[in-house]
């Protein structure tokens, strides 16, 4: 019994995704395609991206409920940026820093005016959203030129540049959370934040930080989507801080901050789209999928509660 | 099997109980007689809190057997002892802090009315009936929040008797308490007893062992070294079977120290209503100690110094350069250090490692672009493990299961890294045994041959007066008298401690149990 909780908590995402897939393999015949399982890496692409960001904000003990909206906000402003008629590189970079600067008046507001990041971030996923569909008076903004599209629509290798893009950010997260200091900081804030200020560890900047990675996260989502979709959409992205919470805590980042991997998540992420992608296969009406969703969050909280206990 | 009739209210026999890797108790045995305060003591991990599990019915012994009142007992659920009249009353205090007094005494056991509804009049009569024999002032209807700690644990002592307990085992019961609170629970002690309670009460301070106790009972290792009658043992005498070794508990210092330039100089530093006007220096090579009653404003002190609380005035100059106000990263960057007095919550992340937490104050001049350089921050830590005798089986275990002495000299090991010059200890061997005691002590002397300064607080006037060269007195937040350590005794800085008035000096003489 001891060998199998301590295997469980130590895989238990590995298990978790191994049992799903011969399972669905069995349920359904389309399952198991190439194409299909394309499909599901390439739609777990976005919300991978945001996980991957959000596990560094609920590693130092925070949460960003705004990222949803962030996208949708980034997304529209894309589209505002391409009919300004800037380049492509320059999109990229305005939009990153769109994302990014929600975080920072996230992560300000946190942290110069005390206030709960759950509180913060709520109010947060409100704006944002509000101004996006006041930026475009509640319509797409559509029309993006070929070169842009190919972040969505292209692929390299025969692997489409979404996946890449996914690859490359769980690469490039992981080095940060665990080979830089700044990745250590933010295990230690998240343990103990009284502990780690007297450290002499500037950790207000910190949190900050994590905040503007969360944010430019959600914005490299609403880049990938708004490319796919050819239009930003004031609408994108709703109820999608629940997917991204639901991964990165089933990937075993502790919503009590201090423990938690950027690999974790993205096979968090996987496991939801994997789910997802079952239960449409298998004609789960979409109501229902809401219910199952919705469940899966709360069990993931309940996972990481019998975590901590030991 | 012993007979009802005579029997000890309490008897544990040959109690083992293994934890992985370590036998935290070996054939312990232990009893308790009704009306009598036996106290337990014991460095820590000498298996104390593992016997009082057991007792509680948090953990079940490997071996062995528990009598109440010669009724063998085994206990599988914490709740069950409680039912047969054990209340355990730990250091942090099971209160629900925004419920009255009375709410909290029956919580899940209010006395109703016909129709469900709570009968708070009876409620009430039956609190004021229990505080009763304990000459208190509270009122029922009081929130526990608005109460003094000493004040909570009456509280908690009340709830305990209202589920007719038999045995009350205080855990460190004195840790948050300050003099006269502590004074008032003695007094609640000895009316417990007049009441025929059985106290079990475990304390490191072993002057209020030496106050309080019938019988001691001495832990090591996790096997019972003795059990005696208090009259029969001299404190010396337990402290030698605690530590089971002759060690340099009454440390004190051999030679007096060369003093060097000075480090630090501190001009009327003042929180609005918290410390007002401080002034002292620091130099190189000198422990300067603060004294003062619980509430004196040392800790906070401390705090406005390190930047952890804001300054509303006051000038802080370190190695002759102002320091401005900011935050402990000001305070850490210019070369001071902050060993706190609550470990857990100020000092160490606890579900780190050992070496993370080491490291953490030096990461900043350990990386290359940011990326941590991990061969060089392996070979500090190995280091630093070994020169301060850090006991933990891998610099990769999780801080959390060393033990209290252990724990502190992880942080103090974090400033050993960072060679920090100016080293604030807040109560540095609070909580701690006596042996890591001469240990951190030891390491202080160290920090000062490497030519830092040491100011530290202490409640202890024993530690004031052997380790520290001078002493500051703090009073309600000021500074009220800087001695020379040399030149004073325990009752002159009491008497400026309680104030200083005329009269101080008999005052202090007499707290402290010595012949005016």
């Amino acid at each position: 019994m001891k060998l199998v909780s301590i295997v469980a908590k130590k895989y238990g995402i590995v298990i978790g995704i191994a049992v799903v897939f011969v399972a669905l393999s069995f349920a359904h015949p389309t399952f198991l395609t190439v194409r299909n399982l394309r499909n599901i890496v390439l739609q777990t692409s976005i919300q991978g991206v945001m996980a991957v960001g959000m596990t560094f904000v609920i590693v130092a003990r925070g949460i960003d409920l705004s990222v949803g909206s962030g996208l949708a906000l980034a997304g529209v402003m894309a589209a505002g940026f391409e009919h300004l008629g800037l380049s492509v590189p320059l999109i990229i970079i305005a939009t990153l820093g769109v994302g990014a600067g929600v975080g920072l008046v996230n992560g300000l507001i946190i942290t110069i005016g005390k206030v709960t990041p759950f509180v913060v971030t709520l109010g947060m996923m409100s704006v944002a959203r509000g101004a996006a569909l006041l930026r475009t008076g509640g319509h797409p903004i559509s029309g993006f030129e070929r070169s842009f599209r190919y972040m969505g629509a292209g692929s390299i290798l025969n692997v489409p540049v979404p996946i890449w893009i996914f690859i490359g950010t769980v690469v490039a997260a992981t080095l940060v959370l665990s080979q830089t200091r700044f990745g250590r900081y933010l295990y230690a804030i998240g343990g103990n934040e009284e502990a780690t200020k007297l450290s002499g560890i500037n950790v207000d900047f910190y949190k900050v930080l994590t905040y503007m990675i969360s944010g430019g996260a959600a914005a490299l989502g609403a880049l990938i989507l708004t490319a796919r979709l050819n239009a930003g959409e004031p609408i994108a992205g709703r109820a999608y801080e629940l997917d991204v919470i639901a991964a990165v805590v089933i990937g075993g980042t502790s919503l009590m901050g201090g423990r938690g991997t950027v690999i974790g998540s993205a096979l968090g992420a996987l496991l939801v789209g994997m789910i997802a992608n079952g239960l449409n296969l298998m004609g789960v009406s979409a109501y229902f999928q809401l219910v199952i969703q919705g469940s899966i969050i709360v069990g993931a909280v309940l996972l990481d509660r019998l975590r901590e206990q030991d | 099997m012993p007979i009802t009739n005579g029997s000890p209210l309490l008897s544990m026999e040959g109690i083992s109980k293994t934890f992985p890797g370590v036998k935290a108790l070996d054939d312990v045995s232990f009893d308790l007689e009704a009306g009598e305060v036996h106290a337990i003591v014991g460095e820590n991990g000498a298996g104390k809190s593992t016997l009082i599990k057991i007792l509680s019915g948090v953990h079940h012994p490997d071996e062995g057997q528990i009598w109440l009142e010669g009724r063998a007992v085994r206990p599988q659920k914490p709740g069950e002892m409680l039912d047969l009249g054990v209340s355990v009353i730990y250091q942090e205090l099971n209160l629900t802090p925004y419920l009255s007094v009375a709410e909290n005494v029956f919580l899940g056991r209010e006395p109703l009315r016909a129709g469900g509804l709570i009968d708070w009049k009876r409620m009430r009569q039956q609190v004021d009936e229990l505080l009763r024999p304990f000459s208190v002032s509270i009122d029922p209807r009081d929130t526990v929040a608005s109460l003094g700690a000493a004040t909570q644990q009456v509280v908690e002592i009340a709830k305990a008797l209202s589920l007719n307990a038999k045995i009350i085992v205080m855990d460190e019961p004195t840790a948050t308490l300050t003099g006269t609170e502590t004074e008032r629970l003695f007094d609640i002690i000895g009316t417990l007893r007049e009441r025929g309670v059985g106290v079990i009460y475990i304390s490191h301070r072993l002057e209020e062992v030496d106050i309080l106790a019938d019988r001691v009972t001495v832990l090591r290792d996790g096997q019972r070294i003795i059990t005696d009658r208090k009259a029969n043992l001299t404190r010396d005498e337990i402290i030698r079977h605690m530590v089971g070794r002759e060690t340099g508990v009454r440390y004190s210092r051999t030679e007096s120290r060369a003093v060097g330039e000075e480090l630090l100089r501190v001009e009327g530093l003042t929180e609005e209503g918290v410390c007002s006007d401080i002034s002292f220096t620091l130099r190189r090579g000198e422990i300067l100690g603060v004294s003062g009653l619980v509430g004196a404003g040392r800790t906070e002190m401390a705090q406005l110094l390190f930047g952890y609380r804001r300054r509303t005035s006051g000038r802080i100059f370190v190695h002759g350069k102002e320091m401005k106000s900011g935050g402990p990263w000001h305070a850490v960057h210019s070369g001071m250090a902050l060993v706190p007095e609550e470990r857990k919550r100020h000092g160490l992340v606890q579900i780190l490692t050992v070496a993370d937490n080491l490291t953490l104050p030096v990461l900043d001049g350990n990386t290359t672009l940011g990326f941590l350089r991990n061969s060089m921050l392996r070979n500090m830590v190995d280091r630093i493990i070994e020169r301060i005798r850090i006991r933990t089986p891998s610099p990769r275990q999780t801080v959390r299961n060393l033990s209290g002495g252990n724990q502190q000299k992880v942080v103090l090991g974090k400033w050993f890294l960072r060679q920090s010059d100016i080293v604030i200890f807040d109560e540095p061997t609070r909580g701690i045994d006596v042996g890591a005691k001469a240990e951190i002590y030891r390491l202080m002397e160290e920090l000062l041959e490497g030519g830092a300064g040491i100011i530290m607080i202490s409640s202890e006037l024993p530690e004031i007066l052997n380790i520290s060269d001078r002493v500051l007195v703090m009073h309600r937040g000021r500074v009220v008298k800087e001695l020379q350590t040399a030149a004073t005794d325990q009752a002159e800085i009491l008497s400026y401690a309680i104030g200083g008035e005329s009269g101080a000096l008999e005052r202090a003489r007499e707290l402290l149990g010595e012949n005016v």
